[in-house]
């Protein structure tokens, strides 16, 4: 969190932490942070693994776009 | 982080004007609540604002003659949207939703780090937007502006800020209260069985209509035009690349992957140019109305069974990143090449409701028409459920319900520009139908001219010169708002951005775009129709009751296939309709959407009655209240008018009476085959309106009960859930305060260490 928050110090850090969170570059990082966090020593999925999960979890519960 | 195991107090400390809640003694606070009044400064900003608004309006209104700046529009625009953000979404917030922020949202209680986590609320509102934008704020203005520029910009303001925003605002709240259940559900805890029942039922039926005349303005657009054509086709492959890049090469570099894909869409675009030139070329890529309509029919449904991260992802991907793009783009492009309006402020069409591009006068059909950029029903499919996933603090929902929706009134504005500074004998040789102009340049020139427009008449050459300089064959009757966007952003895009020359590919750039936006919402929707179909189903119980279970590959396939029949003959229906298609579709469309939002308006108003704020219940009941009479006499008129432009069943009757005569053409049916199209469409459209009006009476009719007995204390309990103590922080609006970041100071040490 603090890394991040220095980053946001510079614009440039600024604009790439914005995309890379709308589109999802650091997700798997968000997810392996909240993973260490609330389940300690327990095993934590690839980043290939992790995307496979999300995109399995997204087949049987799709996000509407609108019109 | 320690977790402290005795239950948490609200610990309140207050500092003149500013308290902090804490929820566990060893944390920060987590809540922020300032009370200090607005400064001498503020005030005089927010004075000067709505000083400049009030002029800016003041010029629109009343200035005549071609002299009308598109800038002015944009002020007033923006000026609008501060004033009723600060002091109306404000008075919302403090009077129904008072968020807690000592409460924990579903996404911090549930948070997986995947589907529900809290999300930076600049980030969530990016999300947001790109959820809700989609091609339909920027088609219905564009049809609206046949009744001149004012009633249109009038209605996208005042509507998105009286109406709109507070719809998406307190769905998103309602919502956030209950674990992020969806619309459906809600009106079903809160509305009883019946109630319930009857508004999934309509927003099933409403999303396939809605799905049916998104992918007819998408075959408008596409229809002998060997350039858009291949554009689009294109987007198919280079989607599934970047759906195996992700898989296989580079897992999770999503922004990486959209840059290329981005990359190759321009060049797409560009090559569409050269192939379109070429004879195999044209030959290949110029397609028919009905073929392109099997060609979408197709990918709906292979859309809707592959596997989701091969073409849906990355194609959200591609759609997410072109849209928040070419949004910036138009409007830097406005403010750079400074438009003046051709568009009167009102045309002869607002009064007498014999417009050719949708038939009807201004009240109600130009709220019917403009439908999504001032009001739209479809929002409240993503204010409840996605959103409140993702959310961090309850105080953020201002910004992210009520300001999104800021946001796309705001799109609407520039899609009403665009058109509005189109030549309107142009104008109207595009979006009259086929059956008025005749098809060819020569016969359009004749019907514009006959029209009674301000401006010097329109030679056949003209029409046949505008039409080239995108480089396409013809533009007479390219119906579905589509191609005048298109013609409209090329001109702002092609005097801010690389002159004359480039002109051709900035119209197929956006006709690429609007399609692209369009096939992700029908993908999509098509995804969510299916599973809200078999969810349905499902509740049925015996067995049926499989259709539950995902993974089930035959439930998936017969569920589609119907979500798919059911749009995919409506759009069949639609292109080849004699009567022109988008004229007698796009009034469905519309009341679809408005009475969707009505449901969801209902839903809101009886949860704020129950939770005893009657004196605040016409926040939501008075938008709710107009759309309801908006919609219920457009449907009135669809179904019971005698004029046979306007009421479907009597032009039924007619055509009927015409076949039963025993003649083969009427009026605007040239053979028997035709006769019997149109009997068969009026019919069915007639049937559709009848049956969303219902749905909604049925639903209205539910909320006014349950009311009536929350009213007289004998109603049911709301069903929010108990409230979860939070543990995290986050600054309510886009910029945080001091004091909020004093805050967040503490909760940054606290990580570090």
């Amino acid at each position: 969190m603090g890394r991040a928050i220095r980053s946001l110090a510079r614009p440039a850090g600024r604009i790439r932490w914005y995309v890379a969170s709308l589109m999802g570059d650091n997700h798997y990082q968000r997810y392996r942070d909240n993973r260490r966090r609330t389940h300690p020593g327990e095993p934590i999925l690839s980043e290939a693994e992790y995307w496979r999960m999300r995109h399995r979890r997204s087949e049987s519960d799709p996000a509407a776009r609108c019109c | 982080m320690s977790s402290p195991a005795a239950a948490p107090d609200r610990i309140e400390e207050t500092r003149g004007e500013i308290t902090y809640v804490r929820t566990y003694p060893d944390l920060p606070p987590v809540a922020v609540i300032d009370r200090r009044p607005m400064g001498v400064r503020a005030k005089l900003v927010f004075a000067a604002i709505a000083l400049l608004g009030a002029v800016a309006w003041a010029v629109i209104a009343f200035v005549r003659g071609e002299n009308v700046n598109a800038v002015w529009f944009v002020i007033a625009a923006v000026c609008t949207y501060v004033i009723g953000f600060r002091f109306y979404a404000r008075l919302i917030e403090m009077k129904i939703v008072k968020p807690r922020d000592d409460h924990a949202t579903p996404a911090e209680i549930h948070d997986n780090g995947t589907d529900y986590m809290p999300t930076d609320r600049r980030v969530l509102f990016g999300h947001h937007f790109a959820a809700i934008a989609g091609a339909g704020p920027l088609v219905g203005p564009v049809l609206a502006t046949q009744m001149g520029y004012l009633p249109g910009t009038i209605w996208i303001l005042v509507g998105a800020v009286l109406a709109g925003c507070v719809q998406d605002y307190l769905v998103l709240s309602i919502s956030t209260r209950r674990r992020g259940r969806s619309l459906g559900q809600m009106a079903r805890d809160e509305l009883g069985t019946i109630g319930g029942a009857a508004a999934i039922i309509g927003v099933l039926v409403i999303m396939v209509i809605l799905l049916a005349v998104l992918a007819l303005v998408v075959v408008n657009a596409l229809a002998e035009s060997p350039w858009g054509v291949f554009s689009i086709a294109m987007t198919i492959p280079i989607a599934i690349f970047m759906g195996l890049y992700l898989r296989v090469l580079r897992p999770g570099r999503v922004s990486e992957v959209s840059l290329i894909g981005v990359a190759l869409l321009l060049l797409a675009v560009v090559a569409g140019g050269w192939i379109a030139e070429t004879d195999w070329g044209a030959q290949w890529f110029t397609l028919s109305k009905v073929t392109l309509s099997w060609c979408i029919i197709i990918y709906g449904l292979a859309a809707s069974v592959l596997p989701v991260w091969l073409l849906l992802a990355p194609r959200d991907y591609l759609s997410t990143f072109m849209k928040v793009g070419t949004i910036a783009l138009l409007a830097v492009g406005i403010l750079l090449a400074r438009p003046v309006m051709q568009a009167p402020a009102i045309s002869q069409f607002a009064s007498s409701g014999a417009g050719p591009v949708f038939a009807g006068s201004l009240f109600p059909f130009l709220f019917i028409t403009i439908a999504c950029g001032a009001l739209s029903g479809f929002h409240s499919l993503i204010s409840s459920g996605t959103t409140p996933k993702l959310l961090e603090k309850e105080s953020q929902m201002r910004v992210i319900g009520y300001g999104g929706m800021l946001t796309e009134s705001f799109v609407a504005i520039m899609a009403l520009i665009t058109a509005s500074i189109l030549d309107q004998h142009l104008y109207f040789a595009i979006n009259a139908p086929a059956a008025a102009t005749g098809g060819t340049a020569e016969t359009a020139a004749t019907y514009v001219n006959g029209l009674g427009l301000t401006g010097p008449p329109a030679t056949a050459q003209e029409i046949a010169d505008a039409a080239a300089s995108v480089e396409e064959k013809s533009i007479v009757s390219r119906t579905g708002g589509a191609p005048t966007l298109a013609f409209g952003m090329s001109e702002v895009l092609s005097t801010a951005f690389g002159g004359a020359a480039l002109k051709a590919f900035w119209y197929h750039f956006a006709i690429m775009f609007e399609a692209l936006f369009i096939l992700t919402t029908v993908d999509a929707g098509t995804r969510v129709a299916r599973f809200m179909f078999s969810d349905g189903l499902a509740n049925l119980g015996g067995p049926l009751h499989r259709l539950r279970d995902p993974s089930w590959r035959v439930g998936a396939w017969v569920s589609s296939l119907i979500v798919v029949a059911g749009w995919g003959s409506i759009l069949l229906m639609g292109v080849t309709d004699p009567l022109g298609g988008i004229n007698t579709l796009f009034p469905l469309f519309g009341i679809a959407n408005q009475l969707l939002a009505a449901i969801a308006l209902t839903v809101v108003t009886v949860v704020v009655i129950k939770k005893g704020l009657l004196r605040w219940a016409w926040i939501p009941g008075l938008p709710l209240a107009w759309d309801l009479t908006v919609t219920l006499t457009a449907s009135w008129q669809k179904i019971f008018s005698g004029d046979p432009k306007l009421g479907y069943w009597t032009q039924h009757f007619q055509y009927l009476e015409a076949r039963e005569a025993g003649k083969t053409s009427f009026g605007a049916a040239k053979n028997a085959d035709q006769l019997d199209a149109v009997i068969r469409n009026t019919f069915i459209q007639g049937t559709l309106s009848i049956v969303f009006a219902l749905v909604v009476i049925v639903v209205v009719a539910a909320g006014v009960i349950v009311s009536v007995r929350a009213i007289r204390g004998k109603g049911h309990p709301l069903a929010e859930e108990n409230p979860v103590p939070s543990r995290i922080f986050g600054p309510s609006s886009l910029v945080a305060t001091g004091p909020e970041r004093e805050v967040q100071k503490q909760w940054d040490e606290l990580s570090v260490r």
